[in-house]
């Protein structure tokens, strides 16, 4: 029982806004601990899979060459280029950008995509772009729901892709687990068995891709009504 | 191999290094020495994390975590270029600017499906077993090159834009791989052998519908917990899936993990703890904190359901 007192750490720092490396360096020392490992044991085990993970960091090198194109106008030239796109509404253009990525992911690819190398420097802009040429200037609020559905939607796409490409490491991290436990599974089973949930995330959120257009629109035909009222 | 992940995360270090001397000499941040030292060391696990004991990175780690959290990390002040500047050089430089950005998803899928099996004098191109991370590292070079020809910049240039957002992220950065770490801790303490002799004495197991909705609902809630699917499904897996769905109910193995690694998904959508999907991006859009979140809440929701009743239809 001791031992999951560093999910509970986990959970309370949280909740209380400590600072989440500190909560989880806590809670590892702590579970450790509990576990009756050495600090010694403790100490090697962060060095180890803090080494192990580094792959997890490597985002990093894709922020010099964004933040040289920014300086140089990416975010003006994505708004630009959308804006003569005359049919592309936020929740289409979003919902072409989640079968691109969920696509992608399915048979490996998942570096099209990614919120410092797509979402951050041409999804977003060009989501907002859209609502902007059809609604006008858009307050933060709107702004702002545009751009974490634009984060959501990488996200989704990534996540129930991947798993059906059988060379991911979620599916070699099964067979790996099954393995230990005796039990012997063709990958190419699991990832086939990923598809039904695949296709249900894609519907999914691609009904609340079409309900955020609708609610835009109902939106600024709200504004339109309150401005007229003002001027009358 | 010719190009070892190693190499890749040299790059990283001495990138990293470069951002630790900067933050070290700009007066304008009050915990200059801090950030750097914070930097400084992210970059050392980039640059010798091979080499140094352990024992002896894993305190390089908790000192990393201290330093963030006394709030050591902190923003320095950047030159931007302003919005007028930004438009007239996009109506200058046009679509070109989008081909660096391009490029970096576009060589890393040339090179990890075209150069996978290519040798050289009987050694591998490529790190055979990391093909996809150093056809990234490999991409990355390739875009920066171009995006320096394209803007006629010096690379310091670019060193100096990318501290603006690596500043604007912060100690977030290192959090996945911290995460990670814990899951580490949490295997090697036994934390899976506890959690399944608590759900054998909360549930009647020998519900079928119960049993399913534990395993999913469980793999959603302890991803949350520890921000990483792949750090809940051994656990979950050791502690539910198989002794009750497989062994008790006679699942259908294959069946169960895909649902089940779908499910840890969900809670991935629902977490701060998987800071790298859903607090890292929030950063990037200039967004509060949990925005990103809360656009996912619905249709994690909803696909947690789904879940539940696809694994309940289709494992048995």
């Amino acid at each position: 029982m001791l031992t999951l007192i560093g999910v509970l750490i986990v959970i309370v720092g949280f909740a209380l806004r400590f600072n989440p490396l500190i909560v989880v360096t806590v809670a590892g020392i702590a579970t450790g601990l509990a576990g009756q490992l050495s600090m010694e044991k403790i100490l090697t085990t962060f060095g180890e899979s803090f080494v192990n993970n580094r792959y997890l960091s490597l985002f990093i090198l894709t922020l010099p060459i964004i933040g040289l194109l920014e300086r140089y106008g990416l975010k003006k030239q994505a708004q630009a280029l959308i804006s003569k796109v005359a049919v592309a509404t936020t929740g289409r253009l979003l919902m072409v950008y989640l079968f691109i990525r969920e696509a992608a992911a399915a048979v490996g690819l998942t570096a099209i995509g990614g919120h410092a190398q797509m979402v951050r420097p041409l999804v977003s802009p060009m989501a907002e772009a859209a609502a902007e040429n059809k609604y006008g200037n858009l307050t933060e609020k709107v702004r702002n729901r545009i751009k974490s559905m634009s984060a959501a939607t990488d996200n989704v796409g990534l996540f129930f892709g991947e798993d059906i490409f059988i060379a991911f490491g979620a599916i070699l991290l099964m067979k790996g687990v099954y393995e230990e436990n005796g039990i012997v599974v063709e990958p190419i089973h699991m990832a086939l068995w990923g598809i039904p949930t695949a296709i249900a995330a894609f519907i999914i959120h691609g009904v609340r891709l079409y309900l955020l257009d609708k609610k835009l629109q109902k939106e600024a035909a709200a504004n339109d009504n309150s401005n007229q009222n003002k001027s009358a | 191999m010719i190009i070892n992940l190693e190499y890749v995360y040299y790059i990283a270090g001495l990138f990293m290094g470069f951002i630790a001397f900067l933050s070290f000499r700009d007066t304008t941040n009050p915990k200059r020495f801090l950030t750097g030292t914070f930097w400084g060391l992210f970059a050392i696990s980039f640059l010798f994390g091979k080499l140094i004991p352990p024992m002896i990175m894993g305190v390089l780690v908790i000192a990393m975590a201290l330093i963030a959290g006394i709030g050591g990390v902190r923003m320095g002040k950047h030159e931007q270029a302003s919005e007028e500047q930004q438009e007239a050089s996009a109506r200058k430089m046009g679509n070109k600017l989008f081909i660096p950005a391009l490029l970096i998803p576009v060589v890393t899928i040339v090179c990890s499906l075209g150069l996978k099996n290519v040798q050289i004098g009987g050694l591998y191109l490529l790190d055979s077993k990391n093909v996809t991370l150093v056809s990234l590292g490999v991409a990355c070079v390739v875009a920066l090159i171009v995006a320096l020809s394209i803007t006629k910049s010096k690379p310091v240039q670019s060193v100096k834009e990318s501290r603006r957002l690596i500043d604007a992220i912060g100690w977030a950065s290192v959090l996945p791989q911290m995460l990670a770490t814990l899951g580490g801790l949490f295997a090697a303490a036994g934390v899976g052998k506890v959690i399944s002799e608590l759900v054998s004495s909360a549930i009647p197991v020998d519900n079928k519908f119960l049993v399913v909705v534990a395993y999913v609902v469980g793999m959603a809630l302890f991803t949350m917990v520890m921000g990483n699917a792949f750090a809940a499904f051994p656990v979950m897996t050791a502690g539910i899936g198989i002794p009750l769905i497989l062994q008790m109910h006679g699942g259908d193995a294959a069946v169960m993990a895909a649902i089940a690694m779908y499910s840890g998904y969900c809670g991935t959508l629902l977490t701060p703890m998987a800071a790298n999907f859903n607090i890292v991006p929030a950063a990037l859009l200039d967004l509060p904190k949990y925005d990103v979140i809360k656009a996912q809440v619905p249709t994690a929701l909803i696909l947690l359901t789904v879940n539940v009743f696809l694994m309940y239809f289709l494992v048995f």
